[in-house]
């Protein structure tokens, strides 16, 4: 039963509505994700448009494979509107194992339903892939992830890979990187698998949703060498940090407990990575409230590849 | 106890439910049934990590970072624990507002975490969203009405049936598709009001829980993975202005309103419709550390007290002896047979494979004086009214009451979902108690933070009541480096394998005796799996893989 309702009538705002979306609430959604994308403000009307398109959600994939969740949780903090709104009302979250009902046979049978679909799907995968052990170290209904994601990832239209730890390897494939963790696009670039990277630990969940509406307005979503789209990652922590003018003064905090980090100066010799690190942070913020540096907390890099072995130690700069 | 019985098939054979869905992590459940009744269970862990090699040789400042990526769910607290842990190795003694601090963002995890868990984990389980749309808005709200002081109205729950008609009819599924509700299940006994009044929350509960999130970020930067610890205290500032203060008290009170008015209602009505839930499900032994501290390097200044129930005796609570718990692995995936406590312990990975009957699971088993432990809210809270504690006690009574069941009921999964709910309700009191003291604090104290070096040669402990329970990290420094790191983790002892001595693990004794209804969509697996709201993130994690050296660590 796949029944498209409302596909080519009314406009989308009343079709927003229909679906229990405050149209306020949308459109301040909107207007967000287009300030991330850089867009101006007619952005958001066009942002909006994409999203209430067509009568039929587009359908999302979500996998999971060596990771903390933590993309998940991200993911769950979107507002304006709310996640109830973006999977209910704006996307078909077809497989995602940490939300979805089904378990064990059912949630397999959901997930084959989902890659066979004719319409289509984007996959967003979390995680990174182990491959030592020839992909032993994770295992999900009796298969390694790499064969999940070698069979799922080329049936795809689209592959994001949503967080540091899918687009660079993250954690695990910090030194020693004991289960030979690899990234989306190193273990799959053989199978023609060439992701969109949406960095960070966690990625800003903002940054996910303008990609897929860019993704489906069927704009050119333009990447830096690292794969991640240039409107969110085209800038440095540092140049849009705002402590940024207390650098260029020369004014530093020495220690966390002195009056120079209580007047909320500089924290690049207290170990910030900002000015290597590239992503929208001081812009976007976190949780619509808050973000590292304005907690008084070094960047530790985040968004960068193996940036726990190349920004460690976190807390200097020498 | 309950009038309800259980349906049940006439079913034998095994049961594989992989994956098991709802959770953090990758985890597997194999059970034996027998005339429709689990016989036997096995809990597998399906990914490995290898967190505690990374740390080897690393910045001891650095390690709450990576810890905190064991795990995005029980965000937060693995960088508290490594940054007491590190704490305790200098020896110092943090400012009182960064214990406020970090107490209030703590709260906030405890209200976001089981909000979560209660309504986005578990609730599925007992909740048929499809049953809703058959209800009678008018009678669910004035369902809604009698059981909470909040105002409800018909037009409301109309609304979310419309919405939900409209999402049905569309075909598209998304999170529900393969529910195992779908055309209807016997073991699901909600009513069509009942389940509207609960979708209509899980779909509330969806945007609570960003209000709570948001505020862990007011004064930890972000959430998930909290950006503002630092050994000695914390480094927000701003959570010492006015603003900062009256957005965080704000998001709390939100929070704090919905659990009150929202979530413990919604238990106990459910609750009250799975009465034959307090009848399986339950294990015999606690353990807590205990939460919330005026000291945080002394245990027994914390709010919740830490302690152990032995064989349900609630007449005893045994204090916590961190020198009798062993860690097996005689039925993991890693080389051995014997038990070694944790600072001893060696481990080469093993891999046999999936499906293995013997060595099954890339976790652990630890074992307190030789016997499994359950920790978690249900430990917490047995303590805590074993202990006779004023602000826990008369909660867990009110909750017994409002159920008519005795205190026996809590031994089970009804009992561990509850006792879920009164940690809530008791960490949401209490924060107000925090918040108050902190801003009468801060008119005279203004420091967050005691800077300090790092020693040379130096041990230590962090002990967190995690919203999943008890977690230590443990610390051995050396040239100002990590020599070496453990993690003790609650989801450890809750889902791990069998011990040397072949004693199920909590929730694999916790399954046996559960009836099934039906074998191709067991619901009542993932209600007594769920009800321990797994990480498996976390409790997949090695001890010193790369060296297998021996080390001695004091023990409190």
């Amino acid at each position: 039963m796949r029944i498209a309702i409302g596909m080519g009538k009314g406009d989308h705002e009343a079709r927003l509505e229909e679906r229990g979306i405050n149209r306020r609430d949308f459109l301040k959604f909107c207007a967000a994700v287009a300030a991330c994308m850089g867009l101006d403000a007619t952005g958001a009307a066009t942002v909006a448009q994409t999203l209430a398109a067509s009568g039929k959600r587009p359908a999302v994939v979500y996998l999971h494979n060596a990771e903390c969740t933590g993309c998940s949780e991200a993911l769950l903090r979107t507002t304006q509107p709310y996640l109830d709104a973006l999977i209910l009302d704006t996307i078909s979250l077809e497989y995602h194992e940490t939300i979805m009902a089904a378990a064990g046979d059912a949630a397999e049978a959901a997930l084959h339903a989902a890659i066979n679909n004719p319409d289509g799907f984007i996959c967003v995968v979390e995680g990174a892939i182990p491959t030592a052990m020839d992909g032993k170290y994770g295992y999900i209904a009796g298969k390694t992830m790499f064969d999940i994601c070698k069979e799922v990832l080329p049936k795809a239209k689209a592959v994001v890979a949503y967080g540091t730890c899918s687009a660079f390897g993250g954690v695990q494939a910090a030194a020693p990187n004991p289960t030979g963790a690899k990234s989306v696009a190193d273990a799959f670039a053989p199978f023609g698998i060439k992701p969109i990277n949406i960095a960070g630990c966690p990625p800003n969940p903002l940054n996910l949703v303008g990609t897929l509406v860019a993704f489906l307005q069927g704009k050119e979503i333009k990447l830096d060498s690292l794969g991640r789209p240039l409107m969110f990652f085209g800038e440095s922590v540092h140049d849009l940090c705002e402590r940024r003018p207390h650098f260029d003064a020369g004014e530093f905090a020495p220690s966390f407990d002195s009056e120079e980090a209580r007047k909320g100066w500089c924290l690049y010799d207290l170990g910030c990575k900002g000015p290597q690190t590239y992503n929208n942070c001081p812009k976007a913020r976190f949780n619509g409230t808050n973000w590292p540096v304005g907690a008084g907390h070094p960047c530790i890099g985040c968004s960068e590849p193996d940036f726990w072995d190349q920004m460690t130690p976190f807390y200097s700069n020498k | 106890m309950s009038t309800i019985i259980s349906p049940k098939s006439n079913f034998s054979g095994p049961i594989v439910v992989d994956p098991l869905t709802r959770i953090e992590g990758h985890l597997r459940i194999e059970v034996e049934v027998q005339d429709g009744v689990i016989k036997d269970a096995r809990s597998v862990g399906t990914l490995f990590r290898g967190l505690e090699i990374i740390l080897k040789g690393r910045d001891p400042r650095d390690v709450q970072h990576f810890t905190q990526r064991t795990c995005g769910v029980c965000t937060y607290t693995h960088a508290l624990a490594s940054t007491r842990a590190l704490e305790d190795a200098i020896g110092v003694t943090i400012p009182r507002n960064a214990t406020y601090i970090r107490n209030l963002v703590l709260a906030m995890l405890y209200m976001h975490d089981h909000i979560v868990h209660f309504y986005h984990l578990h609730a599925l389980d007992f909740v048929d969203v499809t049953s809703a749309l058959l209800a009678d808005p008018a009678k669910a709200a004035q369902l809604a009405a009698s059981i909470s002081p909040r105002p409800a109205k018909a037009e409301d729950f109309k609304a979310v049936q419309d919405r939900l008609k409209k999402f049905v009819e569309s075909g598209q599924l998304g999170p529900f598709a393969n529910a195992y509700f779908l055309g209807g299940h016997p073991a699901y006994y909600l009513s069509p009001e009942e389940n509207l009044v609960a979708t209509a929350h899980y779909l509330e509960a969806l945007r609570v829980q960003v209000l709570a999130a948001r505020g862990m970020a007011v004064f930890g930067a972000k959430n998930p993975h909290t950006q503002f610890l630092v050994h000695g205290g914390v480094s927000c500032y701003d959570a010492l202005t006015r603003e900062r203060i009256a957005e965080f008290e704000g998001l709390y009170r939100q929070t704090r309103d919905f659990v009150e008015q929202v979530y413990i209602p919604d238990l106990l009505m459910v609750a009250s419709k799975y009465k034959d839930w307090a009848g399986f499900g339950g294990t015999k032994n606690f353990l807590t550390f205990g939460e919330f501290p005026g000291d945080e390097r002394k245990l027994d200044t914390r709010f919740l007290k830490p302690g152990i129930i032995w064989n349900r005796d609630l007449g005893t609570v045994a204090p916590v002896d961190p020198g009798k718990i062993a860690e097996h692995v005689r039925h993991s995936w890693y080389e051995g047979e014997d038990a070694r406590h944790p600072y001893e312990g060696e481990t080469a990975p093993a891999f046999t494979f999936m499906g293995d009957k013997d060595r099954y699971s890339w976790m652990k088993a630890p074992r307190y004086d030789g016997e499994v432990m359950e920790v978690g809210p249900l430990a917490q809270v047995l303590v805590s009214y074993a202990q006779g504690q004023a602000e826990v006690k008369p909660v867990v009574d009110t909750v017994l009451k409002a159920l008519n069941v005795g205190p026996e009921a809590l031994y089970s999964t009804l009992g561990r979902t509850a006792a879920r709910g009164v940690e809530t309700l008791v960490a949401a009191r209490q924060a107000e108690k925090w918040l108050d003291e902190f801003k009468g604090n801060i008119g005279s104290d203004n420091k967050i933070v005691e800077d300090c070096d790092i020693p040379d040669k130096a041990e230590g402990v962090g002990f967190v009541g995690a919203p999943r329970g008890g977690l230590s990290h443990w610390i051995r420094i050396e040239n100002k480096k990590v020599a070496n790191f453990q993690l003790v983790v609650p989801s450890t002892w809750n889902l791990g394998p069998r011990c040397a001595q072949g004693k199920m693990s909590a929730v694999e004794e916790a399954l046996v005796g559960t009836p099934v209804a039906d074998p191709k969509r067991p619901v009542e697996i993932l209600r007594t799996v769920h009800s321990f709201d797994p990480c498996i993130a976390c409790a997949v994690h090695v001890i010193d893989g790369r060296t297998n050296e021996t080390h001695t660590f004091k023990v409190l």
